[in-house]
């Protein structure tokens, strides 16, 4: 059994916006979500910037015990999968009825990178100072990264496939591949997938310090996420969640939905050569992108847009280049391939999910969004990276790259919708 | 200690750790039918009457404990035993 499955319901939740609007509005402008960090002192820590989601109040989305019960992320999780229901003119609140599918065979898959870090470092905290009788009887199911979708299964009555994955920065595409799989083989009609993180954390950001990973542009936050340009030094870490409604496109055109895209094929592979460092060969990632043209039955030509992986450091957006290029080969220099990281930060579990919703908006809308704060390219780095400016686009299909720690590689390939 | 103040603290202590409704919280209030208070919530209350009235909250008598009055019972008891 293979059926279509169709994007009917987008919910972005980022410090570069909230919601479809806010968010898709940002990207054209070409605005950057980065600043100062501000939810706890990071004056001694050498990277001092991230795309922190402020001004967030769980309770708009939920009840404040339910709230009290979530770490960050699945805050995160639950309320962009209230404004991905809500776009998907499924109403307001969450109710598995509304959508007009057996609870059963409603599904959930969200992925995170680290889950519930900030619970398990407040929790440790109190290990340390007051002892194991103190420690919070919520703190596993808190910091267990499954637990988004444990949440949104309960508060939606959902009773069909739910699961998570955890791939790193890979884990929002891993998640909406299998919910297309679920969707397209049969098993589920409607799902909300997609991933959620919250991670600006002491630890965290300590840890990817360490790892000389993120860019130390503290001076210039806007500037600091620059994809594919000669002076990157790093990626921007955010936060955030983004999180879909994929539906089986015979149910999306029965109740007249609005369909975005056509989630259309899915790869994945491994690049079996480090646990952080890409492959500068780059065949994992040449070969998720494969995979996923060939489940989507696209041929390279056929693809106008990527939203590259791009994550802004030095040795990423090189191999990434390479991959596309051994991909496409002559077609290569026909492509749109832009980074929405130059806009948003990496949300790391979230990004697949985040940048999901800048693909299926870039078809729907016939415009890629831009690199930010591509300068001056790294001549290793010689693809067209839509520079600077949003760019009207007819576009047929595209590919969006999630690549994690790990050796993780995924690709989801998305087409037009209503197009040949 | 009166018995309005053991109310009031549990009272706050179910407020905070808990988020139930304020007006919910009667005497009479059954916490898990009425509160929905859960198995979780009860240990985490436990170790708030712990913090707040330096009492030991033993797992059996957490057990038997059905209303909030019972619970202002139970840190009342534990109160005179320690004068």
């Amino acid at each position: 059994m293979t059926r279509r499955v169709a994007v009917t319901g987008v919910g972005p939740l980022a410090s570069l916006g909230t919601g479809r609007q806010g968010f898709w509005e940002a990207l054209l402008e070409g605005r950057s979500g980065i600043g100062e960090i501000t939810s706890f002192d990071a004056s001694a820590y050498p990277c001092r910037i991230a795309g922190e989601v402020r001004d967030f109040e769980p309770t708009d989305y939920m009840e404040r015990r339910e709230a009290q019960r979530m770490d960050r992320f699945c805050r995160f999780a639950v309320a962009a999968a209230r404004l991905a229901w809500e776009d998907a003119g499924l109403g307001p609140a969450p109710d598995a009825a509304a959508c007009g599918v057996e609870p059963g065979r409603a599904a959930v898959v969200v992925g995170s990178g680290i889950g519930g870090i900030s619970t398990f470092e407040e929790q440790y905290r109190v290990l340390l100072e007051r002892g194991a009788s103190r420690v919070s009887p919520h703190v596993v199911p808190m910091l267990i990264p499954n637990m988004a979708a444990g949440w949104i299964a309960i508060l939606w009555g959902f009773r069909g496939p739910n699961l998570s994955t955890v791939t790193a920065c890979a884990a929002g595409t891993h998640a909406l591949g299998i919910a297309y799989r679920l969707i397209a083989g049969g098993q589920a009609d409607l799902c909300i997938a997609g991933g959620a993180e919250a991670s600006i954390t002491p630890l965290a950001l300590a840890g990817f310090c360490s790892m000389r990973a993120l860019s130390l542009n503290n001076r210039d936050p806007a500037g600091a996420s620059r994809p594919f340009d000669s002076r990157r030094d790093g990626f921007v870490m955010a936060e955030g969640a983004g999180l879909l409604v994929l539906e089986a496109a015979e149910l999306a055109e029965s109740r007249g939905a609005r369909v975005y895209a056509e989630l259309a094929g899915f790869g994945m592979s491994a690049d079996a050569y480090h646990v952080t460092a890409p492959d500068p060969e780059a065949e994992g990632a040449a070969s998720c992108m494969r995979e996923a043209l060939r489940d989507a039955g696209l041929r390279p030509e056929d693809v106008d847009y990527i939203n590259a992986h791009g994550t802004s450091t030095p040795l990423n957006d090189r191999a990434e280049t390479a991959a596309i290029r051994k991909v496409f080969d002559g077609h290569a220099g026909r492509l749109a391939v832009s980074s929405t990281k130059s806009m948003t930060g990496h949300l790391l579990g979230a990004a697949g999910g985040i940048e999901a919703i800048a693909s299926a908006l870039a078809l729907y809308h016939g415009t890629a969004p831009p690199t930010i704060n591509l300068e001056e390219p790294d001549p290793q780095c010689d693809l067209d990276y839509v520079p600077q400016r949003a760019r009207p686009l007819d576009m047929r299909a595209a590919l969006s790259n999630s690549f994690g720690f790990g050796g993780h590689n995924a690709c989801l390939a998305l087409k037009a919708w209503g197009k040949p | 200690m009166r018995e309005e103040e053991i109310f009031d603290k549990v009272k706050g202590i179910l407020l905070s750790k808990v988020a139930v409704a304020p007006d919910a919280v009667t005497p009479e209030a059954r916490l898990k039918e009425d509160l929905e208070v859960d198995s979780l919530d009860m240990v985490e209350m436990a170790m708030a009457l712990e913090d707040e009235f330096s009492i030991k909250v033993p797992d059996d008598a957490i057990a038997v404990i059905q209303t909030v009055a019972d619970v202002v019972e139970f840190v009342r008891d534990s109160l005179s035993v320690m004068d």
